[in-house]
């Protein structure tokens, strides 16, 4: 059988995970658990989360800076709104769903460049955030603490939410109508728009749907840490781009997927604890992450070449 | 004509004016197109047929003038697609990330509900086979997987796909740039059908051969108006050109003879370990020929680094390359001409390392008068020429430069015929001077046009063709050899 190229993005990923996973279990045998995948695996179903929704934007080649302090933002939201007055709390979800999609909106009829909008929105979430909880604080909404600790028979709640993650966003964006008009607005916004769609439409349903599954990384993020902070989430604008790309998605062209997004997502928080395992100083850490992702990334480029000499011959 | 005339009008576009800025796109064009007929609408670049298609199209709104489909007036995308006009754009306009059966869903708003990809995907296959039966293409691919004359095909394929209705109008803008001409002939065979079907297909190509043969009218546009309009069996291949303004030239045969002399300047061994192996003189002018896709643009590739390194910047440039795809890897679109033009000579230009400027200068405005690119100012937008222009700003990024060899990828791709000539007198010239031309080209025009020709079929190269045997039985015969023409 040939492999479509799409697969082919696809193994590198996987494979990192495998190889990180068999690390980790080989370094620390007790990981190979019920509780200890729970513990390496829970904090990547927030970052997953905040990944698909970054991937979201990049599917039609824009790159969204404000997800960190957006997600924060909906990370302050949840511990207090949500929790106080349910309604009040989905009425500012909603409006920060319709806030996405005018920045979609903006974007596309001024023909600005995404990186400044959203740096500039960045301010304005970070600013929101601070509003709503000067001091770290407030309290995750019960049902969002019952779902993020939930005890699954068999295997633990992490695993069962990024399947189920991967699953539902691939499901929209790779084989839905929806998800091939997003990804056709990518490779090649011309001809969407001579067959007569709406590429404003399309942009701004594409930027509420990302601002949607960023706020479920916020709740999600809630619910594991139980309180929120205005900056709980500033590292995710990075994490996120990097797990889209870990995950053999692309800068422009359209080229994304979600499976390979959560993937890559796992990976980054598994790189982490890979790291920790290794008794490096968390002075090192940072850097020696950066490393696992250039020799990830080197893995990738080489079967691209590798593919593209096939395809000559 | 009057039988035509009574037939119902698919589209009408009369008088029409569309300005951009202070160029007159169109001044007045009249176009009328009737069920059931081929129109072939010819001209030069520039001369406003890009234009009107796009006004026929929906894309762009005419600032005079008045458009109706079907008698009915109304304008806009969705208006021109509600009526059955479907367009096949010169450059290529299907997603490349998306699979064949996704750029359908794309091109045909009504593939939707349940289980669309399989009857997107049965649609496509249907379509292909009917158009180009025996193509080999795999539609579950990805369009970034697929050859240029794939693509080509998928994306004609598409718009004369219908689901519910079949497409009243198709447009085909330069279909068979990039098919070679068993492919071309089984597309022109289904326009015919297509039209005797009560279809109407307005076709652009430069290759009036294919115009000739194909259209029942012909329709010649000239600086934004149309300035003859007659069946096509009125005209001929030379009224034709002398129609569109050019004068025919005679061609010249004057070979350089015995151009062969002392050693070679590029020689490559038989690729893939049989046919010839590949040799290159001086002042030689060399045309790689065969089907399209047989291996000529990775010879080239080859050639080129061979002498030049992946890695380092190489001092002395021998080798300059005039890339075929222009969009892709030709121009550099944020640039001006002149950057375009003057990025592959920094190095003669610039003392110190700073680029001088006034040399800079000197050099666009003198290439600029020699091969007459057609604008006010040279600091303006590559992209705000014509596809023509553009063309010929890359032929002098590659002669400006001091290298001996130039390797060229098909480069007259989408070129009108004006432009060609005088292009083709610049590299005469050239190759006389001591250059050497190394050329792949699908057209059998330009090939005859070479010293010697070496044919490529699978990846090698199956014969070598010298001085008066260049001829399209010849090539032809070369290319399909042995009975395994796929």
């Amino acid at each position: 059988m040939k492999l479509s190229s799409g697969t082919i993005r696809l193994i590198i990923p996987a494979v990192s995970l495998v190889l990180l996973l068999a690390a980790v279990f080989y370094m620390q045998p007790r990981a190979m658990s019920y509780t200890g995948l729970n513990l390496l695996f829970n904090l990547a179903v927030p970052i997953a989360l905040a990944t698909i929704a970054q991937m979201l934007i990049m599917s039609v080649n824009d790159l969204d800076l404000s997800m960190g302090t957006f997600v924060s933002f909906c990370a302050c939201v949840a511990a207090t709104f949500l929790q106080s007055s349910p309604v009040l709390g989905i009425l500012i979800f909603l409006g920060a769903i319709a806030a996405y999609a005018i920045i979609g909106v903006v974007i596309h009829i001024r023909g600005l460049p995404s990186i400044v909008v959203t740096l500039g929105m960045s301010f304005v979430w970070g600013g929101l955030a601070v509003l709503i909880l000067p001091s770290p604080g407030g309290t995750a909404p019960t049902w969002a603490r019952w779902v993020m600790t939930a005890k699954p028979p068999l295997v633990p709640m992490a695993i069962v939410a990024s399947i189920l993650i991967a699953a539902v966003t691939h499901y929209i964006v790779m084989r839905s109508s929806f998800g091939v008009l997003m990804r056709g607005v990518g490779g090649n916004d011309r001809s969407v728009e001579r067959a007569g769609w709406s590429v404003i439409g399309i942009r701004a349903a594409t930027y509420a749907l990302a601002g949607f599954f960023a706020i479920l990384s916020g709740i999600a993020l809630v619910g594991l840490t139980t309180s929120a902070d205005a900056n709980i989430a500033l590292r995710y604008t990075l994490l996120s781009i990097a797990g889209v790309i870990l995950g053999g998605g692309q800068f422009v062209g359209g080229k994304v997927s979600p499976i390979g997004a959560v993937i890559g997502a796992l990976t980054l928080t598994l790189a982490g604890s890979f790291l920790s395992f290794m008794r490096i100083s968390p002075d090192w850490q940072i850097g020696a992450q950066g490393a696992i992702l250039i020799v990830v990334l080197a893995l990738r480029l080489a079967l691209n070449r590798l593919e593209k000499r096939e395809k000559s011959q | 004509m009057t039988e035509t005339l009574k037939r119902e009008e698919v589209v009408a576009a009369r008088g029409i004016k569309v300005t951009f800025g202070a160029v007159k796109a169109l001044d007045g064009a009249d176009l009328v197109i009737h069920a059931g007929e081929c129109i072939g609408l010819v001209g030069h670049n520039g001369a406003g047929k890009s234009t009107i298609v796009n006004v026929i199209n929906g894309g762009l709104s005419p600032h005079d003038g008045s458009l109706s489909y079907s008698g009915n007036e109304t304008h806009g995308i969705s208006a021109a697609r509600a009526n059955g006009v479907r367009c096949v754009f010169q450059e290529l306009s299907l997603c490349p990330n998306l699979t064949v059966g996704e750029n359908a869903r794309i091109m045909h708003a009504e593939l939707k509900g349940w289980n669309w990809r399989g009857r997107a995907l049965s649609l496509v296959e249907t379509q292909l086979r009917e158009i180009f039966p025996g193509h080999s293409i795999d539609c579950d691919l990805s369009i970034d997987d697929l050859s240029i004359a794939e693509r080509q095909m998928v994306e004609i394929a598409i718009s004369f796909a219908g689901i519910d209705k079949r497409p009243k109008l198709v447009i085909l803008d330069e279909p068979t740039s990039s098919l070679d001409a068993g492919l071309a002939a089984q597309l022109m065979a289904y326009i015919r059908k297509f039209v005797a079907q009560g279809g109407s297909v307005l076709l652009i190509s430069h290759i009036l051969g294919e115009i000739l043969s194909t259209s029942d009218r012909i329709v010649v546009m000239k600086d934004g108006r149309v300035v003859a309009d007659r069946m096509a069996s009125e005209f001929n291949t030379r009224s034709l050109v002398e129609a569109m303004g050019n004068v025919v030239r005679e061609q010249e045969f004057a070979r350089a003879a015995a151009a062969k002399s002392g050693a070679a300047v590029l020689s490559m061994p038989p690729r893939r370990g049989h046919g010839l192996s590949f040799q290159a003189y001086r002042g030689e002018m060399i045309g790689l020929a065969g089907l399209g896709g047989h291996g000529q643009t990775e010879a080239l590739l080859d050639l080129y680094l061979d002498r030049n390194s992946n890695w380092w910047p190489t001092q002395k440039r021998e080798i300059a390359f005039v890339a075929g795809d222009r969009s892709l890897n030709g121009t550099f679109p944020l640039w001006s001409i002149l950057k375009n033009l003057s990025i592959a000579s920094l190095g003669q230009l610039s003392s110190n390392r700073m680029v001088d400027r006034g040399r800079e200068d000197e050099l666009g405005a003198g290439w600029k008068k020699r091969i007459e690119i057609r604008t006010p100012d040279m600091h303006n937008r590559i992209l705000s020429l014509s596809g023509g222009n553009q063309q010929k700003v890359l032929f002098a990024r590659a002669l400006a430069t001091t290298a001996t060899t130039v390797l060229m990828d098909d480069p007259m791709r989408g070129v009108d015929i004006g432009t060609k000539q005088e292009v083709y007198e610049i590299l005469r010239s050239e190759a006389a001077n001591g250059r050497t031309f190394i050329w792949y080209s699908t057209e059998m025009d330009e090939i005859r046009l070479c010293d010697r020709v070496y044919v490529f079929r699978n990846g090698a190269i199956a014969a070598e063709l010298v001085g008066e045997e260049i001829t399209e039985k010849n090539v032809l015969a070369a290319s399909f050899h042995e009975g395994d023409a796929a």
